[in-house]
């Protein structure tokens, strides 16, 4: 089995981009990442293209052929749909066609365009990842979900808004300086509280916010990368993913998330390593509740530890491990199908050391993605290392 | 976007729901599950027998919905919840109290039946305070 390296990353501006096309965005991102990996597109063997709710926002099925015109290439491509994990589960079947000998090069990423929408039917659009006949119909929105899970975990475990505000604060600090994030400014923890109901007990600012966007990544072999001079000095170690019942009421624990549980040990022992080796993590902070669930599955928390972490400071920029220095889902922005790319691209960059926030996590080794669909239903997650 | 109108097993569910004969589905290990089902999803065991829902179901969690999609326009805010009726754990709007986190509580009894949207008249799984701990 080949080891896999990342050879080049890219990423639009995550943002609020309306008139922009998706063919638009993915060609961005793709176009960056050619450039970065130092790749001839010639070489691309297979596109591996996530995205969630194009047939809604576009009025455009059969997306994958679309982008691969768009980026210049010309090969087999596919779209992958796993709600909020779409380029999750893209990357990852990238990662196993090149461990497999099938390619040696094979462009993965996302596209999401959601701004040109009203919210309403932004809000409406996101919903149809969960059980239509039990959820959406009963009146389960996105946030309302999680907010049932936040509530089942302050029941299960305790903790309260206060604790999600840091988490909030946090990510909008970090995102402060990183030029794709869509909210460059920081939050306080009592504007956090402040900020209107969504779904009690989830406020404005426990959401992420609806965003264009796209990501792309150029994955390589390492004989690809070795016999080509291309500089790759990130690998990905690790990939596993995991499923779970897809209505939240039929899941065993409304407060934990076995999916991204079994997603993070199969991707651990892939890799050969361990939480404790885990220096850097973007966890997938759809709403700040998510990122708490997201610490305990990864295990850099003990279950009804997670709520604590940011507000102690242990995944703050400066804490143990710090998680989400990109910004996150929560200030860096969602563009659903791109977000799963969109991690493994800034913790590509944040360990090749060339990220705005590199200086944080100088000495770096592993880092771990954590990219969720739905409520959960589904959770991907990778290892990265630095190889060289 | 529009959702179909018809929904074999479904349908015929809410039907029952409605006319207080609500059920799941619940394999021979006793797994429970909601139609339309062929197969128990916990074990994969395919002799899948009704059986009624409990009076009244747990309240498991909760919130109160403020943003909601244009099929909820006019129903914002509401409460939404999961009680657990047994066999199997519902979700649905739990009407009859304030839409406010603090009048409500995790153990809350309530009972399952049909209403109506308030926005477009569509069927919705709803919740009634059934009184109790």
């Amino acid at each position: 089995m080949t080891d896999v390296r990342v050879a080049g990353v890219g990423l639009t501006h995550f943002g609020s981009h309306p008139e922009r096309t998706g063919r638009d965005l993915f060609a961005t991102a793709a176009l960056r990442a050619f450039e970065d990996a130092g790749v001839p597109r010639g070489d691309v063997e297979e596109l591996n293209y996530g995205n969630f709710m194009g047939a809604l926002a576009e009025h455009q099925g059969h997306q994958a052929p679309l982008m691969a015109e768009a980026a210049g290439v010309n090969c087999p491509a596919t779209r992958y749909e796993e709600a909020c994990a779409s380029a999750g589960v893209a990357v990852r079947e990238a990662v196993r066609t090149v461990r497999a000998g099938e390619a040696d090069v094979v462009v993965a990423g996302g596209m999401e365009r959601m701004t040109n929408l009203p919210t309403d039917e932004v809000t409406e659009g996101l919903a149809i990842a969960a059980d239509d006949l039990f959820e959406v119909r009963a009146g389960v929105t996105f946030p309302g979900a999680y907010a049932l899970m936040a509530k089942a975990y302050f029941d299960a475990y305790g903790g309260e808004r206060r604790d999600l505000a840091h988490v909030a604060a946090k990510n909008h600090a970090n995102a402060v300086p990183n030029e794709y994030a869509q909210y460059r400014q920081e939050v306080s923890v009592e504007e956090a509280l402040d900020a209107p109901p969504v779904a009690e007990p989830l406020h404005l600012y426990d959401a992420c916010p609806i965003t264009d966007g796209a990501s792309a990544l150029v994955i390589v072999s390492e004989e690809y990368a070795a016999e080509h001079d291309v500089d790759a000095p990130v690998a990905v170690t690790g990939t596993g993913q995991g499923t779970d019942r897809m209505a939240l009421a039929d899941r065993e624990h409304l407060a934990r998330t076995p999916a991204a549980d079994d997603a993070a040990d199969t991707a651990y022992a892939d890799a050969g390593v361990g939480p404790d080796d885990v220096d850097v993590a973007e966890v997938h902070d759809c709403f700040t509740i998510a990122e708490v669930f997201a610490l305990e599955s990864l295990e850099i928390a003990d279950p009804g530890e997670g709520i604590s972490a940011a507000r102690d400071g242990v995944t703050t920029a400066d804490g143990d491990t710090p998680v989400n220095l990109s910004g996150g889902l929560k200030a860096k922005g969602h563009p659903v199908g791109a977000t799963g790319g969109s991690q493994i691209a800034e913790l590509t960059r944040l360990l090749r050391g060339d990220h705005p926030n590199s200086d944080h996590v100088a000495d770096a080794e592993v880092g771990v993605a954590h990219n969720a669909g739905g409520t959960v239903a589904s959770a991907v997650v990778h290892v990265l290392e630095v190889a060289e | 976007m529009s959702a179909p109108t018809s929904n074999a097993g479904h349908d015929e569910w809410l039907d029952a729901l409605a006319d207080g004969d609500g059920y799941a589905l619940v394999c021979p290990d006793g797994h429970g599950s909601l139609p339309p089902r062929r197969v128990c999803p916990e074990c994969g065991a395919t002799a899948l027998a009704e059986e009624p829902l409990a009076e009244t179901g747990r309240v498991e969690t909760y919130n109160v919905v403020h943003v909601a999609g244009p099929q909820f326009a006019d129903d914002v805010p509401y409460v939404n919840a999961v009680a657990d009726f047994g066999p199997v754990r519902l979700a649905g709007v739990l009407r009859g109290v304030e839409p406010a986190l603090d009048a409500v509580s995790v153990g809350d009894r309530v009972a399952a039946g049909v209403e109506e949207r308030a926005t477009d008249g569509e069927r919705l799984v709803a919740f009634r305070p059934a009184g109790g701990e």
